[in-house]
């Protein structure tokens, strides 16, 4: 008992200030990506690269789907304009699909549009996390949220073991042929109403695993999301940004 | 038996495919199951190379400790079938499943041959036979796919009379994502990300395998201080998720302390390694040829500082709960695997070594790994608190490897470029790495345009599943999860 308090003492209060003070990101940190309409001449050489063409042409520019995005940085080093960069920007979450394209525009991140969900959900939020298909990596950064460095709890957002206890179901991987039907019955065993969550490109559009024949290109053909989260897996941050703003927290 | 029945390879080499020696399918086994339970060698993979119009070639990769080599060997199979060798050597088990699975071709007198991983024609998932119990007392405990926490998804089947686990059966594929296949073909830009996103918590010693197995087909060298760097990458990743493991260990005795202060110090870990590459989980930072994010002393210095901070807390924490009476009676004597059952099984990593096995492929196959240094092994008897005992001991070694080479580093190493090197043709080249659960191996065979006609990744908890379902046996059904998170055993990494 002793111990425990002496180690207690020294371990101290470590819990972040997100959201009233930004994360702390590296200075290698791969964000929204950034495109310079002034010196993208639409070559093609950045979407000849990408592994999961995500790279577009949009209004004769490139622009960059971040719901396929893996950001490994391939279009950056391949781009001899250099009109490609990877910013800095962690805040990537969009409730509808068409705001993940990062293209030439200036950003700025969407309010919460469902009203219903902020009356319901606005204070508190129980979270049924499905894996189906996926490289863990999601599952583990989602996980750190609920550590006391970021502690999700003290917004109200709390992870249930049951999806009878869930308004919100949170996918991550490819969904995979095999947890197909595991997961349609998760969903349809959440009281109504439920909202779903896409964490990680894998559960926006198959991410890496795209075109697998044993994965159905992420959850969108299945379940209708309410909350994108890009990243391959998305930062902690940026989930947790995410969510807040879909919760009207934001 | 002469030298000439197997070829002998090191890690992270490669050798042309024709000099493979073809034995009889008797010579075959009898060579391979000496080599498992007279001489030490352990199975790095098993599998089968579609002969496409020729002879399916059965091809074993076995590591041998003294040699310090792979022996590898391959015999043709005749009439779509070979005899089993899991009845005698149940370290084959997941192995033949597999070649069932993936190849139709069936190992005869197989003697638990059901569904791996749920890819075939017939098979639903979930859907087998499983293991029961016959009795008036006995209850049947079926967990998952969806457990209850955030997690990936397995099915379990647990056998009980009372609160006592008589079998556990683990059946897994929820997570089969068709890596391998989507392997197959020319190396393009997928490549490596498919390699690293096998099992996302091992993302940094898949991508060094992945560089191995390229350069030593590529013909392409890399100096001792990129090694050095990888190797450094790989440390933080083990000490992430050894930090995580025990952390979660405590969480689940409901020892709060440590549980709170791991799962922050772990944090740390994985943000030292967004240091080194912006991921943290290291992706993108080990290619072929190099390391993609050049590495100079001012941020070695950054990060050694870092560590120096930190390692204090982790010792305060771990101590902690290592000192604490009541964590100790939950984790001795709990969830034990006997050292016989470990090496029959051919367990591997952590929990092989937990049993008292002193197995390290980092120091048995010496290939472009820095960090041979070992910890005895011999006083562990196969319980939760050797399997933590043994996280504990390899933290304190990766941290004298991350201090001490650091002075080394006072040249600055620059980033490689990042493309496809051509491959040798008809060739065959193996790497192994001692990812942090213990030996990954993957092995590339290439085509006659230097394609790669296969890729086969063993995960180390493809050995270790079999030790989970040992572990719970005559155990309590409230010690799985404990049992379950001193394994922490990959899912994805298991399915592909």
């Amino acid at each position: 008992m002793w111990n425990s308090l002496k180690a207690r003492l020294r371990q101290g209060y470590r819990t972040g200030k997100f959201p009233a003070v930004p994360p702390v990101l590296p200075d290698r940190f791969a964000g929204r990506p950034e495109i310079d309409l002034d010196k993208c001449t639409n070559c093609g050489q950045c979407r000849a690269v990408c592994p999961t063409k995500a790279v577009l042409e949009l209004n004769g520019k490139a622009a960059i789907d971040t719901g396929k995005c893996l950001f490994c940085g391939r279009c950056v080093e391949t781009c001899s304009a250099k009109a490609v960069t990877l910013g800095k920007e962690y805040r990537l979450s969009a409730m509808t699909r068409n705001n993940l394209i990062a293209g030439g525009k200036p950003y700025t991140p969407e309010k919460a549009i469902d009203r219903k969900f902020v009356d319901f959900c606005g204070k508190s939020l129980k979270i049924r996390q499905v894996s189906a298909g996926g490289c863990a990596g999601c599952e583990l950064d989602f996980n750190v949220l609920n550590t006391l460095a970021w502690d999700m709890g003290r917004f109200g957002i709390q992870v249930v073991a049951s999806p009878r206890h869930a308004d919100c179901i949170l996918v991550t991987g490819p969904v995979s042929e095999n947890m197909l039907a595991a997961l349609k019955k998760s969903y349809d065993a959440a009281p109504r109403p439920v909202w779903v969550i896409a964490c990680g490109c894998c559960a926006i559009s198959g991410g890496i695993f795209a075109g697998s024949p044993v994965c159905h290109d992420g959850v969108e053909k299945i379940l209708k999301p309410d909350l994108y989260v890009p990243g391959c897996p998305p930062h902690p941050a940026t989930l947790l940004e995410g969510i807040l703003r879909l919760m009207g927290k934001k | 038996m002469s030298e000439k029945n197997y070829l002998l390879l090191a890690n992270a080499s490669m050798a042309k495919l024709s000099d493979i020696p073809r034995l009889e399918m008797g010579d075959f086994r009898a060579d391979c199951l000496r080599a498992v339970k007279e001489e030490n060698c352990r199975i790095s993979a098993f599998f089968v190379l579609p002969g496409e119009g020729k002879e399916d070639l059965l091809t074993a990769i076995l590591a041998d400790p003294e040699q310090k080599k792979f022996r590898i060997m391959q015999s043709a199979v005749r009439d779509g079938k070979f005899p089993s060798l899991t009845a005698e050597f149940p370290g084959f088990n997941r192995f033949e499943r597999e070649i069932f699975e993936n190849n139709g071709i069936l190992p005869e007198n197989h003697p638990n041959l059901k569904p791996l991983r749920f890819t075939g024609k017939n098979d639903r998932i979930g859907e087998m036979e499983f293991f029961s119990m016959q009795g008036k007392a006995i209850h049947e405990v079926a967990v998952g796919p969806v457990h209850a926490g955030v997690i990936e998804p397995g099915h379990f089947r647990f056998q009980c009379m009372g609160e006592t686990v008589y079998s556990l059966e683990i059946s897994l594929g929820y997570q089969h994502r068709g890596i391998e296949k989507m392997l197959t073909g020319m190396p393009d830009n997928k490549t490596a990300h498919l390699i690293e996103t096998a099992a996302g918590d091992s993302s940094i010693a898949a991508a060094w395998n992945y560089a191995k197995l390229t350069e030593a087909l590529g013909g392409i060298t890399v100096s001792s201080e990129v090694e050095a760097i990888r190797q450094y990458a790989l440390e933080l990743e083990r000490c992430a998720n050894h930090i995580g493991d025990l952390g979660a260990l405590a969480g689940d005795v409901a020892f709060l302390p440590t549980a709170s202060f791991c799962g922050r110090i772990r944090g740390e870990y994985l943000n030292m390694t967004a240091e080194l590459c912006g991921n943290r989980f290291g992706r993108n930072f080990i290619i072929p040829g190099g390391i993609r994010f050049g590495v100079d002393s001012t941020r070695l210095e950054k990060i050694s500082k870092w560590l120096h901070r930190i390692a204090p807390e982790l010792w305060n924490a771990l101590e902690l709960m290592f000192n604490s009476p009541t964590v100790l009676d939950r984790f001795e004597n709990t969830g034990s695997v006997s050292k016989d059952d470990a090496l029959a099984l051919g367990l591997t990593g952590v929990a092989a070594r937990a049993c008292g096995i002193d197995i390290n492929s980092a120091r048995d196959l010496p290939g472009k790994n820095a960090f041979p240094e070992v910890i005895d092994c011999r006083k562990f008897s196969g319980d939760v608190i050797s399997r933590a005992a043994v996280r504990y001991e390899e933290l304190k070694k990766s941290h004298d490897f991350l201090f001490g080479n650091f002075d080394d580093f006072k040249t600055s190493i620059s980033p490689a470029e990042r493309k496809n090197p051509a491959l040798a043709n008809d060739a065959i080249a193996v790497a192994v790495t001692e990812a942090w659960r213990g030996e990954l191996c993957h092995v590339a065979v290439t085509g006659n345009r230097g394609e790669i006609k296969m890729l086969k990744i063993v995960d180390p908890s493809f050995h270790n599943w079999e030790g989970l379902a040992m572990a719970l046996r005559n155990e309590e059904i409230s010690n799985f999860p404990i049992c379950n998170k001193s394994f922490n055993l990959s899912y994805c990494g298991h399915d592909l």
